[in-house]
């Protein structure tokens, strides 16, 4: 059977630099996979190649999910077909109320699926539940889309979203900062349920922390642009003791 | 190029217009005198130009390049066109008067009476010799204008509404002009009084018949807003993709007068929309927004004169548009404080939205102040969607067109907002969608 999602041998340019320099990364499904790495390591830039972002120009490599060709989709497409990246720093919409952004955005993807659409009830009945699990109020759901959010109230309305549209990937990109620690486990506890045989999570955070509460399977260190070691959960204490001065020789 | 080739300030073919029309223009002796004085004017000056600071960017020598002859009156079979254009209007419940190719059709209009409102015909007032001042319904107080004198030599028709004193009719009052003729003009004024203590919503729709191409609407309305009266004033311009819309509003405001005005412009080839207000009493306040959804080689143009002539005053424009195609929108704002006009407080907010690189949109705000304890304040942007905020929804699912679609309807929902009615808002928010779902 394929991975859910293959990423070879990947070299990404922004602005005529190159930031990814042949990254690989496995991830099957029912995996946790935790990517750590010193800032400008390309991490981001990693989640938004396969969410599509536009900008980046992919000069080698693939990406397959599910065994397609993720680069050839635009990033609905990509949505539709089960990716899901939680922004690092999601973004404010004035006038775009968050109830009418979650139906217009679950509806269009199970159009594209060739679902039926979520008739309103069984749409509010399924946000209110999720949200109650989140510790969000319907207030905020009435405002603009993260709108006057604070810090964490933005990182809990992406868990809301991941939650609501059950994608197979689900890539968080430092999830946990900005959070206080109650914030966290809750966020935290909203991804743990989401956790299935079926379904991957890619971990984008600097802090060991937060793998106290999501557990992962794989732990991978990334430097300049590359995958430069690979493990369990326990590289994850290596680095907290040790910090990421050993990897920088090898990235180079 | 030969700078001496000035063309003529009249053509052959614009004289003709007034001179053909003239005996079917209503109205004798002052009236007449009154058409031709205007008629002289509008000849002397000719189409507004590009030279013409006022009509900088909307050169109607270019855009227009000729006034179409006087559209005929309307017979059975236009009639019959006009209504089944009625039908599709999204604003029901209202008090209904309709204009077809500038002449008031009974037929088609509301004729049951509405407690506190008058309604008579322009026509019937200017060819009633009784009427002591009726020349005066041809007569305007603004600075001189080329379009408002073609408008005064040639008007047709119009409604002539007085709302009394205190009264507050239940439904708005509509005035639908319908254009059923191609390639002719209704020239239309309305006036419409509104007595002190006095509350109304006034409509105004602008739609062609099916097959109706290339026509000339130009209409003038003239309103006087009496002390604490409240109106709310709201123009739905849906003209025929090639049609011209060449409109002025001319707007007198009494003490604590409360107007709320907003203009939506989807339709038409070529629209100017010209609104002159004057504070005439203190503490009044005005809305005066809008929204224009262009696209194709739509051109419309929202030019608003605000004279704060009397102390104590607020207004607030706000104005969006949506630009798209080779589409050109053009908003131009003057606000006039006069001397003693002190505690004025004027705001203007406009923002256009540019869909494609060859849309194009002008901004003009003027502020003359010549009162020293005022606030005044402008503010303008222009730009494209923002990129970060399309791929946020589209990284959520929506195809580019749904996730622009969102993105718009939030840019014009701040505008539409303001309109206070909400079933008025609620047609505004349909017009927009429906322009959305045009885009594919
Ligand atoms: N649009 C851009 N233009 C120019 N350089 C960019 C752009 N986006 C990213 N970069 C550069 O690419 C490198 C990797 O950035 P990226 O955001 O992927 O790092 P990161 O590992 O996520 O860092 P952090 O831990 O701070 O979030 C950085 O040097 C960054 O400056
Ligand atoms: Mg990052």
């Amino acid at each position: 059977m394929s991975a859910l999602l293959e990423v070879r041998n990947l070299q990404v340019r922004v602005e005529e630099r190159e930031i990814l320099h042949g990254l690989s990364l496995t991830v099957n499904k029912g995996e946790v996979h935790a990517i750590m790495g010193p800032n400008g390591s390309g991490k981001s830039t990693l989640s938004h190649v396969i969410a599509g972002k536009p900008g980046y120009e992919v000069t080698g490599g693939e990406i397959l999910f599910k065994g397609e060709d993720l680069l050839e989709m635009s990033p609905d497409e990509r949505a539709a077909k089960g990716v899901f990246l939680a922004f690092q720093y999601p973004v404010e919409i004035p006038g775009v109320a968050t109830m009418t952004f979650l139906r217009t955005a679950l509806n269009a993807q199970r159009k594209a699926r060739g679902e039926s659409e979520y008739s309103t009830p069984d749409f509010l009945k399924k946000v209110r539940a999720v949200a109650a699990s989140l510790n969000i109020p319907q207030e905020m759901l009435r405002r603009g889309v993260n709108v006057g959010f604070s810090g964490g109230e933005k990182k809990r309305n992406e868990v809301l979203q991941m939650a609501l549209f059950e994608p197979s990937l689900c890539i968080l990109d430092e999830m946990d900062s900005g959070l206080d620690i109650d914030a966290l486990r809750i966020a935290a506890d909203g991804v743990n349920a989401l956790r299935s045989s079926e379904r991957a999570m890619v971990v984008i955070t600097h802090y060991q922390r937060l793998l106290n509460y999501i557990v992962p399977d794989f732990v991978h260190v990334m430097s300049k642009g590359r995958v430069v070691k690979s493990g369990g959960k326990e590289l994850a204490l290596e680095l907290e003791e040790s910090g990421y001065a050993q990897f920088e020789d090898q990235a180079a | 190029m030969n700078l001496a080739l000035v063309k003529p300030t009249m053509d052959g073919a614009a004289s003709d217009v007034f001179a053909i029309a003239r005996d079917r223009l209503p109205g004798k002796g002052p009236v007449a005198e009154v058409r031709q004085a205007a008629f002289e004017d509008f000849a002397q000056k000719g189409l507004p130009h590009r030279r013409v600071e006022e009509w900088k960017y909307t050169d109607l020598r270019v855009l227009l390049r000729e006034v179409a002859p006087l559209a005929a009156p309307p017979d059975q079979a236009v009639l019959d066109r006009a209504k089944k254009t009625l039908a599709s209007l999204d604003v029901n419940g209202a008090h209904r008067l309709v204009l077809v190719d500038g002449a008031f059709a009974p037929q088609l209009s509301d004729t049951t009476s509405e407690a506190g409102v008058a309604v008579q015909t322009l026509r019937a007032m200017l060819e009633n010799a009784d009427v002591a001042a009726r020349a005066d319904l041809l007569r305007t107080n603004v600075a001189s204008d080329a379009m408002i004198s073609l408008n005064s030599a040639m008007a047709t028709d119009g409604a002539v509404i007085d709302v009394t004193e205190n009264a507050a009719p239940g439904k708005p009052i509509h005035i639908v002009h319908v254009a059923t003729q191609s390639k002719a003009a209704a020239f239309t004024r309305s006036l419409v009084k509104v007595a002190n203590g006095a509350r109304v919503t006034l409509i105004e729709s602008f739609v062609g018949a099916d097959g109706a191409a290339g026509y000339q609407a130009h209409d003038s309305v003239v309103l006087w807003a009496g002390d604490g009266a409240d109106v709310q004033h709201i123009r739905l311009v849906e003209d025929a993709r090639d049609a011209a819309n060449i409109a002025t509003a001319i707007v007198t405001l009494g003490e604590r007068t409360q107007y709320r005005a907003f203009n939506l412009t989807s339709g038409g080839a070529v629209c100017r929309y010209q609104a002159f207000l004057r504070f005439g009493g203190q503490n009044a306040h005005a809305d005066v927004n809008g929204v224009s959804l262009l696209n194709g080689r739509q051109h419309a143009d929202n030019t608003l004169v605000l004279d704060h002539a009397v102390p104590n005053c607020t207004s607030n424009e706000v104005f969006r548009a949506v630009v798209d195609d080779q589409a050109h929108s053009v908003f131009q704002g003057r606000i006039n404080v006069h001397p003693d006009a002190q505690k004025t407080d004027a705001r203007m907010m406009t923002r256009a939205l540019l869909l494609s690189d060859e849309a194009e949109a002008d901004n003009k705000p003027e502020l003359e102040i010549f009162a020293d304890d005022v606030q005044c304040g402008h503010g303008a942007t222009t730009g494209a969607l923002d990129d970060s905020l399309l791929f946020y929804l589209r990284a959520r699912g929506l195809p580019e067109k749904e996730a622009q679609a969102l993105l718009i309807q939030a840019f014009v929902g701040e505008a539409m907002e303001s309109i206070a009615d909400e079933t008025l808002r609620d047609v505004a928010i349909a017009t927009a969608e429906r322009w959305l779902a045009a885009r594919g």
